[in-house]
């Protein structure tokens, strides 16, 4: 069924609200542009309250989604480029309502929790345009508008770390800016041959609507991976996946710290929201012929991640390779193909966005107030803020997976699909989970331990606002990890019909769920059963 | 005695044409006889002639879209929908490079009416090239074309620069016309025609034994065309003449010249050797190959923004040969529409060089822009725009032309070519990101001169394309629907 047929039977008349999730910013940054300068406040306001309405109707969502549906809901299209069948067709189901979610509510953090400092009318227009652009990747269903969101959104990014960055951050911006160009370059070429290949071998009009597309699966084995893999190449790069990822620690360390919080909270998962959307479900087959190589680049990604992060010296460059290692676990489970890999990498997208935006946000209000964030400078800070302390510690052993706290649940679910599947690039995997003990453990050791002398002995405090900001963050952290329930019931019927599709268009493929008749544990029961 | 039949004129037809060079030719006059012109005549004349000429193309497109397209003057010229919008894109052009050259010339202190009167001639030039229905014609629009040119690029009396490449200009310009010409020969020697209509239909019923003579003429007519439009291997002079002349001319070298080259092309190749396209394509891929990755290459190291553009320029002319290969209604309108936006780039990225270039024609080095963000908000933001809509960034008209060549070869099979194409535009997009750093990221250079107000002619020049630029990324289907309707066909008169 075509999402058009899915949106006649929703029922129209409903209110657009996924094309409001995009329109909402958008305006908001048109009208920062019109207020005067002068007023940073005002400004300010501006863009958190657009944020803000944004956030909450993306919250909104959460609890107006259907859970049983494994569909695409909320359906809204208008026509837009009708000479080639391009529309504005937007639609989420259980994989992307997270993502949205967590759009909504890290832009409104970062906005609120630093100040750009200089030049505030466009910081706030970029901030929010970019916003626009990420709701849009997360909803549409027609590949030219994804397409479109997934490009645009590289030139709020530009100027974000350009601008208001740090150190080298005109190299580290125009890096950013031509790898991820560079590496979406051949995914128009492949997507306008897959619309046009569809419509040849459907007899229907051209039509860039994906699930039209995935569920035909009209495609010659070889042509789709070739598609695949121009696909693939621009998703690699945005994950980042190793060897593509060296713009990745630049990118991170140079931008401003509200621009590190969205990187890695909201962007990187543009690639592994790719994969699933336009990976797995336009190209089971080529998914799957593929899988062994992203197991393996998300193995090694995961350990020399890890391994390059024990010796930074930055802290900021250390949570930055830590992102590496983390995303390396959510291809992993992603190239699982069963329930509990990508379903573990699902929540890993969320996990990651919470606790490493966090871990930046941190990061960030050290150096506002020590202007340094070099490990060896710093130490003993926990005697002069024990607050932060606190909440550093939180959201590091939240990072490191502990059980608990929201990085436990998908870790686990990512490393028993990959146990199942692949087993031994599981056991390789859980080093990976040692290794994020030692380096965050050790750093924060060297950070917040020892004597403090110096600056470092009358560091104040979170400020009462800081401490606001990061309330909803650790509060996300303790109920993901000890009632994930809400979130993986909205997720699984998705990610379920997903692994059907898979199974269904590769031949003799079943859903590895156990092997070799072993006993997992009652998890791979609760999940694997939909399977 | 029987009467000398005389041929049909369809003055209707002509009237784009016919204004373009009475104006030229009354300017002149009127400058002659009146002592002292008054500064604003002369631009305003052929603005007002510019504005004439747009505003006619209204009732001509929906006459020809009522009547359909037709030839006139014993089948020697033809007008369809494509050259109608073809003489829209240059009567735009005509209007920007007027109104960047008012305040221009003067600040230059250069002679004030040539300028216009060469302007205009070079446009009547331009609208008999996009009409032609003979080779004959074409190329006699051709030389109007280019001889009023080869002046304008060496105006400027007091830089050596623009002499230089005046030269450069006319001496290859001269060159490719001869092989123009040659081309032509050949071509009448295997067909027995100069008639685009009259070959078409040969070629259509006959099958040439020795086709040697007819893909001799065409790779000849290539030559003459591929120069005039700057593709690889024919681009070696753009740099330098669009770093050497001044900057008005240069942006009507690059709207102007280069639309109506494509036009002829498109008359050539795809009208009348439609027929030969499986002997012509695999030639155009080549080119069109080679000249997008060269001109993007190239056009990254250079410090030179004139020359960046000029690279630039290249690598859209490449873009362009990407949809004209095709050779399908979709490609020829994908054409079309780049054109359209192409030029509202170029005027608009020119108008603003033409501004920083400051007295003398001579600041354009990426110095001259460092801090331009910060010194001219207006002027940055809108050449920010002209440079992402050059990159192909979404939501800009780059972003539409680009995707509807693309559609086209790939709708045509030719996907190593849209990948590579797209693998360009990755590579070009590094040299807007410097001019980007440029004026964003980096301080203006000590000692650089305080911010003047921007002249007014320019200025309209830059905030129109910018905003056309944009609207055309937003809501590009009123642009695409024109497009699809300017379909270029050949009527046997």
């Amino acid at each position: 069924m075509t999402a058009v047929a899915l949106l006649a039977s929703a029922g129209a008349g409903s209110f657009p609200v996924l094309p409001a999730l995009v329109v909402t910013p958008a305006l908001g940054a048109l009208m920062v542009l019109v207020l005067p300068r002068g007023r940073p406040e005002l400004l300010k306001l501006v863009a958190i309250l657009a944020s803000t309405v944004t956030g909450a109707m993306s919250f909104w969502l959460l609890s107006a989604f259907d859970i049983g549906d494994p569909g695409f809901q909320f359906l809204s299209e208008t026509s837009w480029i009708s000479d080639l069948g391009i529309a504005w067709l937007f639609g989420i189901d259980g994989i992307s309502l997270f993502l949205v979610v967590l759009t909504g509510l890290l832009f409104p953090v970062a906005l609120m929790a630093i100040d750009p400092g200089h030049d505030a009318r466009p910081y706030y227009a970029w901030m929010l345009l970019l916003e626009a652009g990420v709701m849009g990747v997360f909803s549409s269903l027609d590949l030219i508008v994804f397409f479109l969101c997934f490009e645009v959104v590289l030139v709020p990014m530009y100027f974000l770390i350009g601008r208001w960055g740090h150190g080298n951050s005109a190299r580290a911006a125009t890096k950013f800016f031509l790898y991820t160009m560079a590496g979406s370059a051949l995914m128009l070429v492949g997507i306008l041959a897959l619309a046009f290949l569809h419509a040849d071998a459907t007899g229907a009009a051209l039509s860039f609507d994906v699930v039209a597309i995935a569920e035909s699966q009209s495609l010659s084995t070889g042509a789709a991976r070739w598609i695949f893999a121009a696909f693939a190449v621009a998703f690699a790069v945005k994950v980042p996946i190793f060897p593509l990822h060296t713009w990745l620690p630049d990118a991170h360390t140079e931008a401003p710290t509200a621009g590190s919080v969205i990187l890695a909270g909201v962007l990187l998962k543009l690639g592994t929201y790719g994969f699933l959307r336009f990976g797995l479900y336009l190209f089971p087959e080529a998914s799957h012929y593929f899988a062994p190589v992203f197991l393996t680049l998300g193995v090694v990604g995961i350990v020399y991640g890890a391994v390059v992060a024990t010796m930074q010296a930055d802290l900021k460059r250390l949570v930055a390779y830590s992102s590496v290692a983390h995303l390396g676990f959510i291809v992993l489970g992603t190239f699982a193909l069963n329930t509990e890999g990508i379903e573990g990498g699902l929540l890993q997208m969320v996990n990651h966005g919470v606790s490493t935006g966090a871990l930046f946000l941190l990061v960030g209000m050290i150096y506002e107030r020590r202007r340094t964030r070099l490990i060896g400078e710093l130490g003993g800070l926990q005697k002069s803020a024990p607050i932060m302390a606190g909440i550093f510690m939180v959201v590091m052993l939240s990072s490191i997976g502990l059980p608990g706290l929201n990085g436990f649940v998908g870790e686990f679910l990512v490393l028993l699909g990959a146990f199942n599947a692949h087993r031994w690039w599981a056991v390789v995997a859980a080093a990976g989970v040692i290794l994020a003990a030692l380096y965050l453990l050790w750093a924060y050791q060297r950070v917040f331990h020892g004597p403090a002398e110096g600056d470092n002995a009358d560091m104040p405090d979170l400020s009462l606002r800081e401490a606001l900001v990061m309330a909803p963050l650790l509060a996300l952290i303790v109920f993901m990890g000890v009632y994930p329930k809400p979130v993986i019931e909205r997720m699984e019927p998705a990610v379920d019909a997903l692994v059907v599709h898979v199974e269904r268009h590769v031949d003799g493929f079943s859903e590895p769920v156990t092997q070799m008749g072993s006993d997992i544990g009652p998890a791979a029961d609760d999940h694997g059963e939909h399977g | 005695m029987a009467a000398v039949a005389s041929p049909v004129v369809s003055w209707w037809a002509l009237v784009p044409l016919v204004t373009f060079a009475a104006a030229g030719f009354l300017l002149l006059t009127m400058a002659s006889l009146v002592r002292r012109p008054p500064a604003v005549l002369a631009p305003a004349w052929t603005v007002a002639a510019g504005v004439a000429v747009l505003g006619y193309t209204v009732p001509m497109w929906s006459r020809v879209g009522s009547d359909g397209a037709s030839s006139f003057l014993a089948g020697a010229v033809g007008v369809d929908a494509s050259s109608v919008f073809v003489t829209g894109i240059l009567a735009v052009a005509v209007i920007a490079a007027a109104l960047i050259a008012h305040d221009y010339l003067p600040r230059e202190d250069l002679p004030g009416v040539e300028f216009y009167v060469l302007l205009l001639l070079s446009a009547a030039g331009g609208v008999v090239m996009a009409s032609a229905n003979d080779l004959i014609v074409l190329f006699l629009g051709l030389e109007v074309l280019s001889i009023a040119v080869y002046v304008l690029a060496a105006m400027h009396l007091r830089r050596i620069e623009s002499q230089e490449a005046a030269l450069k200009y006319f001496l290859l310009g001269a060159f490719s016309s001869a092989f123009l010409l040659y081309g032509i020969a050949l071509v009448y020697g295997a067909t027995g025609s100069t008639n685009m209509a009259t070959i078409s239909a040969y070629l259509a019923r006959t099958v040439l034994i020795d086709d040697a003579m007819l893909l001799a003429g065409l790779a000849l007519l290539l030559v003459g065309l591929g120069f005039k439009v700057a593709v690889v291997p024919f681009h070696a002079w753009t740099p330098d003449v669009y770093q050497g002349a001044p900057t008005p001319v240069v942006a009507w070298m690059a709207a102007g010249v280069k639309a109506a080259g494509f036009a002829a092309l498109m008359r050539v190749f795809v009208l009348t050797f439609g027929t030969h396209v499986s002997d012509w394509r695999p030639a155009f891929q080549v080119i069109a190959a080679a000249t997008v990755l060269v001109g993007a290459v190239v056009a990254v190291v250079q410090t030179d923004v004139k020359r960046m553009l000029a690279y630039s320029s290249i690598v859209h002319a490449g873009f362009i040969l990407v949809g004209l290969q095709a050779a399908t209604d979709r490609g020829n309108s994908s054409v079309l529409t780049y054109l359209a936006v192409y030029a509202l780039l170029t005027v608009g990225s020119f108008a603003v060089v033409t501004v920083v270039g400051g007295t003398g024609d001579s600041s354009h080095g990426l110095d001259s822009y460092r801090g331009l963000g910060r010194r001219r908000p207006l002027l940055a933001g809108a050449f920010a725009v002209l440079l992402l809509g050059q990159a192909g960034i979404p939501f800009t008209g780059g972003f539409v032309v680009k995707l509807g060549v693309l559609v086209a070869a790939v709708d045509m099979g030719s996907y190593w070519l849209a990948g590579a194409a797209m693998l360009a535009a990755a590579i070009a997009a590094f040299v807007y990101l410097r001019v980007l750093v440029a004026m964003y990221l980096q301080e203006a250079a000590t000692g650089s001169e305080p911010a003047g107000a921007v002249p007014a002619g320019a200025l309209v020049v830059i905030v129109v394309s910018a905003a056309t630029v944009l609207l055309a990324g937003l809501l590009p289907g009123p642009l695409l629907d024109i497009a699809r309707d300017a379909v270029p066909v050949l009527v046997v008169g």
